[in-house]
């Protein structure tokens, strides 16, 4: 243990009792305080020097009163009892409840665990040694090749220590290290500018790069860049599509994701609405959502509501088996919580969101999916996505895609969206690889909150995706 | 909690006070209220009101930058955060051309950007106006199923910039909206469909629940029964929302910063013509019309009316103190940061395109076979500003005959940033300021990739 580690945000349990007293005198049915004491620290290298270095620390509570349907929320960065007492009332009266009277909540201590230890605190390393890891990685970059011309790294790490404690006499806390390493590049060609992407991120401390040597990523970044610089314009129409191992989890967090979130299943707003126990997906697909994954980027001890993170089976060999729950959703159907509730920072509320979302890997031979593949495109690293949850209807990037001829794999191809529609492409997936593998950290984006997720996938194949190149 | 510019001066002068020998410090100090407020069925789903503080400490010693950021006035916390900026700027490495800003003899303009009105109005009549729309919404078409978000929220801002230079300066915004996602069903087995429509203003009684009713049904029943399309190449006719969207990304590529580190495609072309003859883009942030009008940008520099592109003719670029120093040349007030966490970078944020004589209905009865797009998905994922690789999901209608025809979904339009530029064949006069760093029009669009069925 670091001797330079805090403990997490101190509040007296008295204060705590208190607070959630003033909420609720208004006669709130659920009260609940969340303090948040988050420190982040990046290093920017650009453009051939260390750019600059930043801190910050983001620290307050926000407190949420819930009278019948209706949630009030305000939050506040000044912990002393008189502010926790003003945002207190605040949400009391946002909650716009009626009379009330004078209620007493018993706290139990509820113990967390976390999905793993942590090694080294990032507030406990030089900042010099984490700037070395950013000249490292653009000397490493460079030497990819003449045709990089620019490379930008950035180390960033923060430590998030939250207690929730609530009405239903819930008290708990966790202490979440994140740490994650990004390098970009351009190389330049006969044929314009080509950018390459790298990134690797986790649920640690500085440990990480026992792990993940800064070369490897800076190299991985220049060679999708360099790579680029001779790819043929992306097809244009609907073809087979083999995703590679790690690099496609992003399928199942749009394709089908973000439609069992049961926030959006309740609003009629999900394509997956009703369809429990019905058969979704391909008899080949069990997709997980699983927060307790060591290291991984979505995973934590405990959510941002105090439920403790869990894995939960969403679809098992292709049947809708569960959605996502958040607390409030949990309580009033009286069933158990899938530790699913999260938000951004003290400064929101919390909603039903992903962790780690993945799909087990299955039977087939990768190196034989591609071979059974006449024509087609083979994507090797997905970027980002979106998706229209009530329509189905969803995108994702391809940033390093290569064509599929003959069943072998061909040229490199430029970058472009892939568009479908989620209940479709899932019983459209025809062969799963036994190579499963998790991908790169993402930052999730719903509502105007952002939070880290993980997803993974194993060799997959979907008979048919629209690619959204230029070429006939 | 206390609150007007008064506090954020005492705040961004303890910043600047503690600067050291030759140092240069700059505070940026931001107060903000909001009011959110969704409903659900008539009755309040979430209610939520705040107050933001943030104060930005930005330290250049020996040209070597340090930034440390604080979400409190606590004159510790405040102090923490300068002492952690200089000890960051010590692991930095020298740059001649690091800086705060420096005064220059361009005056902010006066913009009327606050309603002070807005701050008193009860929080009954926001909620009000936000069951209103949920229930005009749902009355404005048989076909609307529900509402999956109803929301009014408002919020006002104030921001002190202040440097050890010299400049001393505050802005204050007040906004207000309205926004609904409705959500339709014909009856068919499937999918449904979504659409949003909003209403914004400077005060409350700017908002038009009318609008945005009527925009929030339209755009989800627009879209029932649609059908795929053949792949093609084609007429593309935007609308103004997916205009503005692919505007702003094209005034993304024209930011000094990309170009001064070799990710612009736009670097070594001023003088060139990057578009078609007609094709004229400002970046003019002192337009009070545009939602990211300012008289000073996140630098405390006054902003100006920047020509980038006049007849098809690249004229030049956007500039932060930072880019123009490195360039040889004057910041254009351009310095735009993600908040109060984050410290400057050149940018756009009211960048519009001089609008043509005719308007879209106009325009789409001159087109024989083409598509109407009005909403494109995966803008982030699918177009790359430095390749200028562009593909992006689509929705629209169908143009056949000169008259808008069938919806069609699940395509994709593509094809490169320089290309569209040049393909460019038509610009509307219906210029519509949008919630984005760029105004949209009806731009129409010769010989796009369709990827479809």
């Amino acid at each position: 243990m670091n001797p330079e580690v805090e403990v997490a945000p101190v509040l007296e349990e008295a204060v705590i009792q208190r607070t959630l007293g003033a909420a609720l005198r208004t006669g709130g049915d659920f009260a609940e305080v969340f303090v948040e004491d988050k420190r982040s620290s990046s290093a920017m290298f650009d453009d051939g020097r260390v750019e600059e270095l930043s801190s910050g620390r983001d620290r307050g509570a926000g407190i949420r009163v819930v009278v019948g349907d209706t949630t009030g929320f305000a939050h506040t960065a000044d912990l002393s009892e008189g502010g926790l007492r003003s945002a207190a009332e605040a949400a009391a009266a946002a909650a716009r409840g009626g009379g009330g009277g004078v209620r007493t909540v018993e706290l139990t201590r509820q113990e967390t665990t976390p999905p793993n230890p942590v090694g080294v605190y990032p507030e406990s390393v030089g900042k010099g040694t984490k700037v070395e890891l950013l000249r490292r990685a653009d000397e490493a970059a460079r030497s990819e090749g003449g045709s990089i011309k620019q490379v930008r790294a950035r180390y960033g790490d923060s430590r998030r220590q939250i207690l929730v404690a609530n009405s239903d006499g819930l008290l708990a806390g966790d202490d979440q290290v994140r740490t994650l390493f990004v390098v970009s590049t351009v190389a330049f060609g006969d044929t314009g500018m080509q950018t390459g992407y790298e990134s690797v991120g986790r649920t640690v401390g500085f440990e990480l790069f026992d792990t993940y040597e800064v070369e490897d990523i800076a190299r991985t970044s220049a060679r999708r860049a360099i790579t680029k610089l001779d790819a043929r314009p992306a097809p244009s129409g609907t073809l087979p599509v083999v995703i590679g191992p790690g690099g496609g989890g992003v399928l199942f967090h749009e394709a089908c994701g973000h439609g069992l979130e049961k926030d959006l299943v309740d609003k009629g707003a999900s394509v997956f609405k009703g369809r429990m126990g019905q058969q979704v997906a391909s008899p080949l697909v069990t997709l997980v959502d699983d927060g307790t994954m060591a290291e991984e980027w979505g995973a934590y001890g405990i959510d941002d509501e105090g439920t403790p993170a869990q894995r939960n089976v969403l679809i098992q060999d292709g049947v809708l088996t569960d959605y996502m729950w958040d607390f409030l959703r949990s309580r009033k159907a009286g069933r158990q919580l899938s530790g699913n509730g999260r938000r951004q920072s003290y400064q929101h509320l919390p909603m039903v969101r992903m962790t780690n979302t993945y799909m087990l890997g299955g039977k087939d031979d990768p190196a034989s999916i591609v071979a059974s593949t006449e024509n087609g495109v083979y994507v090797s690293h997905l970027g980002g996505g979106q998706v229209n949850t009530a329509s189905g209807d969803f995108v994702f990037g391809m940033t390093e895609a290569y064509l599929i001829e003959d069943g072998k794999i061909t040229d490199p191809i430029r970058e472009g969206n892939l568009i479908g529609n989620g209940p479709k492409v899932l019983t459209e997936i025809d062969a799963v690889g036994n190579d499963f593998a998790m991908g790169s950290p993402g930052m999730c984006g719903k509502d105007g909150q952002g939070v880290p997720v993980g997803d993974g996938v194993p060799t997959l194949r979907v008979q048919a995706l629209t690619v959204g190149g230029t070429a006939a | 909690m206390s609150s007007g510019s008064g506090d954020l001066y005492d705040v961004a002068d303890l910043v600047v006070g503690a600067a050291e020998g030759s140092e240069q410090v700059e505070a940026y100090v931001t107060h903000s209220r909001e009011t959110q407020i969704r409903v659900y069925e008539g009755e309040v789903e979430q209610l939520s009101v705040a107050e933001t503080l943030g104060v930005g400490v930005r330290i250049v010693r020996d040209g070597r930058q340090g930034f440390a950021y604080c979400g409190t006035f606590d004159a510790d916390s405040v102090r923490e955060a300068v002492a952690d900026a200089r000890d960051n700027a010590a692991f930095a490495e020298p740059d001649e051309f690091a800086g705060v800003g420096s005064p220059d003899s361009v005056e902010p303009a006066d913009l009327d950007l606050w309603r002070s009105e807005l701050l008193d109005v009860p929080t009954d009549r926001k909620v009000a106006i936000a069951v209103e729309l949920e229930q005009a919404v749902r009355a404005a078409d048989g076909r609307i199923t529900g509402v999956e978000s109803c929301d009014y929220g408002d919020t006002a801002g104030e921001v002190v910039v202040a440097t050890s230079t010299g400049i001393r300066r505050s802005a204050r915004t007040t906004g207000s909206q309205l926004i609904a996602f409705a959500l339709a069903d014909d009856g068919d087995a499937g999918s449904s469909q979504t659409g949003f429509g909003f209403s914004l203003g400077r005060t409350f009684d700017d908002l038009d629940v009318g609008v945005a009713a009527g925009d929030a049904a339209r755009r989800a029943t627009r879209m029932l029964g649609a059908t795929k399309p053949k792949s093609d190449r084609l007429t593309v006719v935007l609308d103004p929302w997916v205009s503005a969207q692919l505007l702003g990304i094209v005034a993304g590529t024209l930011s000094a910063e990309e170009v001064v580190k070799g990710r612009s495609l736009f670097a070594e072309r001023v003088g060139e013509e990057v578009a078609m003859p007609a094709f004229t883009l400002v970046e003019d942030a002192t337009d009070a019309r545009s939602w990211g009008a300012t008289p000073i940008d996140d630098e405390g520099l006054a902003t100006r009316r920047v020509p980038l592109i006049s007849g098809g003719v690249l004229d030049g670029f956007v500039h932060s103190t930072w880019t123009a120093r490195r360039m040889g040349t004057a910041s254009t007030g351009s310095a735009v940061r993600g908040g109060f966490k984050s410290t400057p970078n050149a940018d756009c944020r009211s960048v519009s395109l001089v609008p043509g004589s005719v308007g879209p209905e106009e325009l789409i009865a001159g087109i024989d076979d083409g598509i109407l797009v009005q909403e494109v998905s995966g803008l982030h994922s699918g177009v790359n500003p430095v390749s200028g690789d562009l593909s992006t999901g689509a929705e629209g209608l169908r143009i056949r005959g000169g008259a808008v025809a069938e919806p069609l979904r699940e395509f994709t339009l593509a094809s490169t940033l320089q290309r569209l530029l040049h393909d460019v064949v038509a610009i509307g006069s219906d210029l519509t300021w949008l919630p984005m760093s760029a105004a949209g029009l009806t731009l129409v669009i010769a010989d796009v990739s369709i990827s479809g069925q």
